[in-house]
């Protein structure tokens, strides 16, 4: 088989590798929002307990 | 047994737990994947009807088993929270919500792309295909319901009921090709007298399923962390283990 067969997929190329792209992307796309999602909320807590650090010193 | 429920069911434990199993999981997930789509795309034999058409089973299968996968574990998880008032359950709950929507939404898009070339149409209104797309819609609703609850006790309660009534789509999405005449060809793996498919065309696709459970776990801890944040954003470990940093 050569690469250029192995791209083709019998003629199915279109259909198969589209399939493959949507899934690897899903799965992707999946790992960033999730990691995001802790990380922006890290940085939220982080600047609200710095705020009533603050003003709770200044009262 | 009841010690480590306990433990278990405490937030800062179970966030530490989940932050040293995630790069396991994502390993893991990022090996079997690999390895599994190595083996479907170019290992694995064309199949002697569809030709090489066929390998969009090892996206596609994987893909569904985990939307149903993910559904029950959901509820399982709100069943919990509400029998036991156990508000990481519900946590965990809210985290299996977008990553099931996201593979229901997988296993019909590459459906649809499958059928296209085998069955000569992307969409039929049969069985199997509109119960998969109420399981998308379930997912959904789920999220569009506690999204339009401010407050968390009772968007709990709410959205666990609706996943818990949601359940009776499952075995209906499981079942639908063997009640009703379907386009959708039957179970190839979960069938009487083992799976309809030769050993070197089996193997990737359980090697693909067990990359795809690896990958939930892995997203789905993550998510748990994000929510028991917000959930204990006013207790003393979260705010020592923020600002420590």
């Amino acid at each position: 088989m050569t690469f250029m067969e192995f791209l083709n997929m019998g003629g199915y190329a279109v259909y198969v590798w589209s399939s493959v792209g949507l899934t690897v992307a899903v799965l992707i796309i999946n790992v960033i929002t999730a990691r995001r999602a802790v990380s922006q909320e890290l940085e939220r807590l982080r600047k609200r307990y710095a705020n009533e650090a603050n003003t709770g010193a200044s009262q | 047994m009841w010690t480590w429920f306990h433990k278990l069911s405490s937030p800062p434990h179970f966030y530490r737990l989940s932050a040293s199993l995630i790069p396991w999981f994502g390993w893991l997930a990022a090996a079997f994947l690999i390895v599994s789509l190595y083996g479907g795309l170019v290992t694995a034999p064309a199949d002697y009807q569809q030709g090489d058409g066929f390998r969009i089973i090892y996206v596609h299968v994987p893909a569904a088993m985990l939307s149903l996968f993910i559904y029950m574990f959901m509820a399982t998880a709100a069943a919990i929270g509400v029998i036991w008032r156990m508000k990481l359950a519900h946590a965990v709950a809210v985290a299996c919500a977008p990553i099931g929507a996201s593979v229901t939404f997988l296993a019909l898009a590459t459906g649809s792309i499958w059928g296209k070339p085998m069955w000569g149409t992307w969409w039929a209104w049969d069985a199997r295909l509109t119960s998969e797309l109420i399981l998308l819609f379930l997912y959904l609703g789920y999220m569009g319901l506690r999204s339009a609850i401010d407050d968390t006790n009772r968007a709990d309660r709410a959205s666990a009921i609706l996943a818990l009534v949601g359940v009776v789509n499952v075995p209906i999405v499981h079942y639908s090709v063997t009640w009703w005449n379907s386009l959708h060809q039957g179970s190839t793996l979960l069938k009487k007298g083992g799976p309809a498919l030769p050993p070197d065309m089996a193997l990737p696709l359980f090697g693909m399923i067990i990359g795809f459970m690896c990958f939930f776990g892995a997203v789905a801890l993550t998510r748990v962390k994000r929510e028991v944040l917000v959930r204990e954003q006013n207790s003393k470990w979260v705010k020592d283990m923020v600002t420590s940093k």
